[in-house]
Parts: structure tokens; sequence; C-alpha cells
């Protein structure tokens, strides 16, 4: 009998341990706002935050046809609009991609452990919103690959078909 | 009344005046504010009430000027393209994307050269569309053909069929990105009338400016379905002709002088 009370008592002490646990790593989820982004400033995302961690990807996938097809950049939606103000900045005030490790989105999608592949072809910093040549310069000093190409062609009948490096017409 | 309407209002007339004289002067301004409420983003999808388009006065395109894909690499992020390591620098010239392509024609007989800018005709029948086994390449309701990359699977059919040889592959991942052209592994793009630029509210492409700051204008980009578009008076004023008219396409880019 004192073994069973003794043995109960573990048992109720272990699952006291583990409900102890979980609830410091349920602490820990949702503390991923970065102090150093513009987020972190405001009293909730585009959308009450419950909200927004359970649909966000919905929202996202949402806008991204009305951007594509219908050429609407500029709603609360745009993915453009989550990196601007979730991206964080390191200590000389340069912005830190969000999906390196700890950053905003990576840091809970590898918790979640949900592959996050928006940032292999989207910007992960924000970096020539606009359209305006003076950011894009900012950028000329990494032009690659020399100066663009020239094509010349001779076509044979004197036609004015548009060919390259002697291709096929 | 009668006698009334003789006898003439001095003051009344000076009022009248005044205010057609400050009326006529606000049109200057309305129009300001017309464009200015015209420059905003959009709110509303793209539909057919427009279709952009383009004139090329190859008389004016010099030889050996390559603002136009300078201007279009740098608004469009193509200058962020690095070189796969070790791979040969000509290779790397034929592989990276390139949206416009600066072409020299000469015609055999007469020896006459032309030069001109090649990129996507935007045509209103696109054999790119055509092809797409994915519905990835497609024709905004604006009349700007592109690609949604999101379904794009990377098979190139479109690369094959485009008759100008306007769209580029990106064979690997790019470091640096601008927010505002995306460009992933594995699919296909090409010129998209710097569509963010029309978006929101601007209605210039990288190319027609840069061929302006250098003076040459030989682009005229606007509106085809706008009469009075600076596009359509210079298309009514000069001989053109779309490039390959054979194949029947209706492109949106038309030349003159070739």
């Amino acid at each position: 009998m004192a073994i069973a009370t003794h043995r109960g008592r573990l048992v109720v002490i272990g699952l006291a341990g583990a409900l102890c646990a979980l609830a410091a790593q349920a602490e820990e989820v949702g503390g991923f706002v970065l102090e150093s982004s513009k987020a972190a400033k405001l009293d909730n995302c585009v959308e009450p935050t419950e909200y927004m961690r359970r649909n966000h990807m919905e929202l996202i996938r949402h806008q991204r046809d009305t951007t594509v097809y219908g050429g609407i950049r500029s709603t609360k939606h745009s993915m453009a609009g989550c990196v601007t103000c979730h991206v964080g900045y390191d200590d000389d005030q340069q912005p830190v991609p969000v999906n390196a490790d700890h950053q905003f989105c990576e840091a809970c999608h590898d918790y979640a452990a949900v592959t996050l592949n928006c940032f292999d072809c989207h910007a992960t910093v924000p970096k020539g919103e606009g359209w305006n040549h003076e950011v894009a310069a900012l950028h000329a000093h990494e032009v690659n690959g020399g100066s663009a190409r020239v094509a010349g062609v001779l076509p044979p009948d004197g036609s004015l078909i548009p060919t390259e490096g002697g291709e096929s017409k | 009344m009668s006698q009334q309407r003789e006898t003439v209002d001095h003051d009344r007339r000076d009022f009248l005046g005044t205010a057609a004289g400050l009326s006529a002067a606000s049109v200057a301004p309305g129009l300001m504010l017309h464009r200015l409420a015209e420059a905003a983003p959009r709110t509303e999808p793209v539909s057919d009430a427009k279709r952009w388009g383009m004139l090329v006065d190859t008389n004016k395109c010099a030889e050996g000027c390559t603002a136009c894909v300078e201007a279009c690499d740098r608004e469009n992020g193509l200058n962020l393209q690095s070189k796969p390591l070790g791979d040969d620098l000509s290779k790397w010239q034929d592989q990276r994307a390139v949206w416009i392509r600066k072409v020299k024609l000469q015609d055999n007989v007469s020896g006459h050269v032309t030069n001109l800018p090649l990129m996507c005709q935007h045509c209103e029948h696109p054999p790119c569309v055509d092809v797409c086994p994915t519905g990835a390449s497609f024709k905004r309701a604006d009349g700007i053909v592109m690609v949604d990359r999101h379904i794009c699977i990377g098979c190139r059919y479109c690369m094959m069929a485009c008759p100008y040889k306007a769209r580029s592959f990106i064979h690997e991942q790019v470091d640096h990105k601008l927010t505002r052209a995306p460009r992933g592994k594995g699919c296909v793009e090409s010129c998209n009338l710097c569509a963010h630029r029309l978006d929101a509210g601007d209605f210039t492409t990288a190319c027609a400016e840069a061929c302006a700051a250098e003076g040459h204008n030989a682009i005229v980009f606007g509106d085809l379905k706008d009469e009075n578009s600076p596009l359509n008076v210079a298309l009514q004023a000069q001989a053109n002709r779309q490039i390959r008219e054979d194949l029947g396409l209706n492109t949106g880019v038309r030349y003159a002088g070739v």
C-alpha cells in the first residue's frame, strides 16, 4: 500500500513536471516578434494576432493572385508588407533576412516544422519596394556578367527577322 | 421683363468674366489633380479598358547605346544575378536572364543597318500562353503577357514557342532580390512592361524613360486603346509594323523604320 502510494505520488509529480514543461514551451510560442522590428511597436498585426497565427498563409495566398492577375499591390495583406514590418535589424541597423535563423518567419516555421519557401523567390529584406531608380542604383555595383548582350545578325536574304548568334530564324 | 433685359448690368458682366477666367485657370490644376488621383496605387483589378503597348522608332535607336537594357536590368533586379562559380563567362552571358536585347539588322543589298531593342512583344494572341501546360503563362487583362511563377514548372515550352526569343530561364537561386521583382530558380520570366510601375499609377517604363534621358526618344510607351495617347498619336504619324506580322499575333510592341 505504502509502495503504491509512493508510486502514485511519483506519477503525479511526473505529470505535473510534464505539464510545467508544456506550459513553459507554450509561453515561448508567439514570442517571435523581434524587438528591433517595426511590428514590436504596434499593438497588433493587420488582423488580430490569433487570426494571423492561424491564417496568415491564406491571406498571403489570396493576395498573391490578386497581385499577379489583378495588379493590386498595395493592400494590407501584401507579403512585402509582412517583410517590411517584421524584419529585424542588427546592431548596425542593417536588416536581417526574415528567413534567417531566429528571425520572425524562420523561428516559428522551424518550431512548427513547416517548410517556408516564399523566400526562394521573394526578397527577405525590404529592398526596392517602390520602382525608383535610386534604390536599384544602390545595387548597381553588384552587376555581374559584364555589360548587356549586344547581338549582331546579318540575315542572308536581308529580311528583318530578328535572330541571334546564327541560330535558326 | 423685356425692359429689364435691355439694360446691361456691367457689374454682372465683369463678375461673370472674372468667374469664367478663374474657372479657365483652374482647369490646369484640375487636370493635375486628376492625374494625381490616377497616380495612386490601384485598388481595382486591371481591366481591358487599357492595352499597354510601345512604338520603337528604329531610326532614333543609336548603335552601341544600351541605356534601355541597363535601365531594365536595374529596374527589375536583373543586375543582381551572379555568375555561378566556375561557369564560363560566355556561357553565363548566354544563360543569364535578359528582358531586352539590342538587335542589329543589316540589309545585305543596301548595307543599311538598323538597331532595335527587342523584348516581349505582348501579343494579343501569345504563343507562349497557348503552349503553357499549367496556365502559368498568361495575358493580363490590360494586355501584359506575363508568368505566374507560383505555378510555373519551368518546362520552357514558352521559350521555344516565342518567336522573339523574349523569355529567360532562371537556372540558379538568386541571392539578392528586389521586393518589386521576385525571382526564383526554375521559373521562366520576361518583360512585363514594368507592371509594378503601372500598378503604382506611374505610366512609364524604365526603358522608355532611359531612352528619353539619353535624348534618343526612340521608345514611346502608352495605351493602345486611348486614341489620344502619345502612343497612338505616334503610331498614326509614322509608318510602323509588327515584327513577324505574318504570324498574326497582333503585337503590342510596334516598330517604325524597319
